[in-house]
């Protein structure tokens, strides 16, 4: 009787054991098996003219130029608009507006919905709003500003926890040596708060470079080079979309474009975790 | 070294004038979920007079050009994939962060996390691709045709596990030392005392987590349109095409005029409301749980 | 029974000739103080006298260090915190609406509890506070600098290593870099919340000096928990009590007087407590 008391526990921790630790094996394969499978597709394709020279025949052939420069405009315009608004709402409501403040709560609870909203609805907003009622057509811009609309609330997320987490000493011995909150803000509390808000430009950034399906309707499949913000312009994601759905023999230049845009998202990604380890080296050194 | 009361006047207005710029800013970033509303409702509105919501819901079937607007096909394969995905991923996506937060040697944990947060960052077109020339032609072996409702869970349990992953790992790392210290002084066994002690205390974070998961394998579009076949049907088993509301935006906004384009902005503005409704429950179980 | 509002005994002997002639500098009358519904101190009435160091003892709790931060209208930052009653500096209404706060505050230095230098160098820590107000010639501010870091002992310390992050000072040189801070921007009084209370014990003398060296040329007004270090450096004293929750003036007048023939039998036994 004691000995089945004692072993049931024993089978049920092994169980466990061997469910968590199959799991995580499960996860750690499937990921190695996707990335494993786009890296060895899509390496034998990239080379330096497969990154500059403008496609041809749909994309079977040739390079991802243009493509390349039509979404990194499309970054530029996202972040150009977002960055502004982000940092200076997340200012506003750490800084300037008390928790329970009605203006406050309202938009803390429609930047949480925001924040769900999914991205074929804003493809959708974007060419209601954007390129009819604004009438921007089809281009860079109008994708631009529908991508910076959906990565303001993960930015103003970040940024209001870098700004949280300044301790409250700086704001109250600024106070005390007769600083404005102006100055205050632009030279102690900024600076202190940099790690959150790199940390918001990446995860915002990685959500708008990875976008598809708010942008098909907004900056359109054009893949030509762009000659102005208000040309259609095609981005990565929807050449990989295009090459594999709508272009029968485009897997292998779809491989490479997949690889190109995971390694930019990890070059991003490595840049401003380095940055951040280096900015927070010296704050260590410093203390 | 005194400053000048001219001086003094003019940063005052400076503070001023900030914090007028900031409110403008955050007018925006608040102003834009209501604009989105907005200009759902207005585009949606000509079906919703012509058609009216009901025949969402009765119409024999989904064909805009002959003025047929069944919405329910679309909505089971939404329902559907949700369902199947959630209900692979919850679990492994706990029991991995189980596995970071206790099981794994340290060594394994960091990179594993890392493994976790990179997953997260690959872009869903990606995930599609992948699954579009991987998944898709295994499962046409086994039953064709291979572009069906399996292949769009599957390849939303990969894209919405790393969610569910991060936000349990973040609730079980929040659960106080002194609990875990607590039962582990009492002798219980490393398993029990994830259930009995850590998985209660880390509840509220657990079900925000679930409800995050859930909100994106309705709203994802871009990989369940590449691997789903895309046929208008109700599936009857796990190998039949389906297609979702958002492919079906996605699919059709290109061509669609008048009371079809309407139409797409009616199912996204049930998208919307899907939404609406998982944000506030989240709300609601993170208040009433977590000092409760 | 209980004495508020003591004006100055003038049968009292001289503690220190810098306060041969109390002058009244800060005026406190009837001052309270809420956060939200809970009141943090009521009706205080208190004068401080020019060039002289006022000692605020008492129990924790007691609103001390609430009271010092009506001085210079940091309450303003705290947004559910009510001040009544009025305070007057030097014939400035401090809580009057029209008040400029920062010229306030330039004219009031406080120093915290914990050293507070901003994460910058030890000579942006001193420039930026003096080039926010007004200050733009380099040689001007250099020699400013050099000054107030000479007045607190610190520049032969330090003189070599300007550019390194303040941060990297001990807690005792980060205090007194604060204090260098303050006195950058001529103030003429210095609000001191428990300045030594964080620091190890010689660190803690070595303020202590420096705050007794300032003496005559500042008003200070210096929240201690430390009663020998109140016995020692002060000439006035004011007791804080909490009574029902509330904090309370219980008693105040020269430090000598409070601490050696306290007339409140609450002076009495707190002060003995400690002795004892």
């Amino acid at each position: 009787m004691v000995e089945v008391a004692t072993q049931q526990p024993n089978t049920r921790e092994w169980l466990a054991f061997v469910l968590v630790w199959g799991s995580a094996v499960l996860v750690t394969a499937t990921f190695c098996w996707l990335l494993g499978d786009i890296i060895w597709h899509g390496l034998s394709h990239l080379s330096w003219i497969f990154l500059t020279a403008p496609p041809e025949n749909a994309g079977r052939r040739g390079g991802i130029g243009p493509i390349l420069v039509s979404t990194f405009l499309i970054l530029g315009v996202c972040l150009a608009v977002s960055l502004p608004i982000g940092i200076g709402t997340a200012v506003l409501l750490v800084e300037f507006t008390s928790d329970h403040s009605l203006f406050g709560r309202l938009t803390r609870r429609s930047l949480d919905v925001l924040a769900g909203v999914p991205s074929i609805v804003f493809g959708l907003f974007g060419n209601a709003f954007f390129c009819k009622t604004l009438g921007l057509g089809f281009s860079i811009l109008s994708g631009g500003l529908t991508l910076a609309c959906m990565v303001l609330p993960i930015l103003i997320r970040s940024t209001e926890e870098g700004f949280r987490a300044v301790p409250s000493n700086y704001r109250l011995s600024a106070a005390a040596l007769g600083l404005s909150r102006t100055t205050t803000l632009f030279h102690l509390l900024l600076p202190a708060a940099v790690p959150g808000l790199l940390v918001g430009l990446v995860l915002g950034v990685g959500r708008a470079i990875a976008e598809t399906a708010a942008l098909i309707f907004t900056s359109g499949y054009v893949d030509r080079m762009p000659e102005s913000l208000l040309d259609s312009g095609r981005a990565l994601s929807i050449h990989i979309f295009d090459l594999s759905m709508n272009v029968s023999g485009g897997d292998a230049n779809a491989y490479a474009s997949a690889l190109v845009l995971i390694i930019l998202l990890l070059i991003i990604n490595g840049t401003v975790s380095w940055l951040a380890t280096y900015g927070l080296h010296r704050k260590i050194v410093t203390v | 070294m005194t400053s000048s009361s001219s001086n003094t006047l003019s940063r005052w207005s400076t503070d001023d004038l900030l914090c007028w710029l900031l409110r403008g800013m955050a007018m925006i970033a608040s102003t834009i979920v209501m604009l989105i509303v907005t200009f759902l409702i207005v585009e949606a509105l000509p079906v919703l007079r012509h058609v009216g919501v009901l025949r969402f819901f009765t119409d024999p079937s989904w064909h805009p050009a002959e003025g047929f607007y069944n919405l329910t096909p679309m909505l089971w394969g939404t329902l559907f994939a949700m369902a199947g995905s959630v209900l692979i991923a919850t679990p492994l996506g706990i029991l991995s962060a189980v596995f970071c937060q206790y099981y794994a040697p340290t060594r394994l944990a960091r990179p594993y996390r890392r493994l976790i947060e990179l997953l997260a960052g690959i872009p869903s077109v990606v995930y599609g691709f992948w699954g579009l020339v991987v998944l898709v032609p295994l499962i046409g072996e086994i039953h064709p045709p291979g572009p069906s409702l399996l292949a769009g869970i599957l390849v939303l349990t990969i894209m919405i596990l790393p969610t569910i992953a991060l936000m349990a790992d973040a609730s079980l790392a929040n659960v106080p030392q002194q609990y875990v210290r607590g039962a582990a002084a009492l002798g219980l066994p490393r398993w029990a005392m994830i259930r009995g002690v850590v998985f209660p205390a880390a509840k509220s974070g657990l079900f925000t987590g679930v409800i995050l998961e859930t909100g994106r394998a309705i709203g994802e579009t871009m990989a369940i349109l590449m691997v789903c076949g895309n046929v208008v049907q109700t599936p009857s088993n796990l190998f039949d095409p389906i297609r979702t509301l958002t492919a079906n935006i996605a699919l059709e906004m290109a061509y669609a005029l008048g009371d079809h384009r309407a139409a797409l902005f009616m199912s996204g503005l049930v998208l919307m409301a899907l939404i609406i409704a998982l944000t506030i429950s989240a709300e609601w179980i993170s208040r009433g749980r977590i000092y409760g | 029974m209980t004495p508020i509002a003591e004006p100055r005994p003038q049968h009292w002997p001289e503690a220190k000739p810098a306060c041969c002639k109390p002058h009244p500098f800060v005026d406190v009358d009837r001052l309270s103080l809420h956060y939200g519904e809970k009141s943090a101190f009521q009706d205080v009435t208190l004068s401080i006298s020019r060039g002289c160091i006022t000692a605020l003892v008492g129990p924790s709790g007691c609103g001390k260090t609430s009271f010092l931060t009506c001085l210079n209208r940091l309450t303003d930052l705290i947004p559910t915190c009510v001040v009544a009653g009025r305070i007057t500096i030097d014939k400035l209404d401090v809580l009057a609406p029209q008040t400029d706060v920062i010229q306030l505050r330039r004219r009031i230095g406080m120093i915290f509890q914990k050293p507070n230098p901003f994460p910058l160098s030890i000579r942006r820590n001193l420039e930026f506070p003096l080039r926010e107000h007004g200050m733009r010639d380099r040689t001007q501010l250099s020699s400013a600098i050099e000054t107030s870091l000479r007045e607190v002992g610190l520049w032969d310390e330090v003189k070599d290593r300007l550019d390194f992050p303040a941060l990297a000072l001990s807690g005792g040189q980060q205090q007194r870099l604060c204090i260098a801070r303050s006195l950058a921007l001529a103030p003429e009084m210095l609000l001191m919340d428990e300045p030594c209370s964080a620091l190890d014990p010689i660190s803690s003398g070595v303020v202590e000096d420096l705050i007794v060296s300032l003496r005559g040329r500042y008003t200070i007004l210096i929240v201690t928990h430390n009663l020998a270090q109140a016995r020692r450096i002060a000439d006035y004293a004011a007791l804080f009590w909490v009574q029902n929750g509330i904090g309370r003036l219980i008693e105040t007048g020269r430090a000598k007087q409070l601490f050696e023939e306290p007339r409140n039998p609450l002076t009495t036994a707190y002060i003995s407590g400690i002795r004892g």
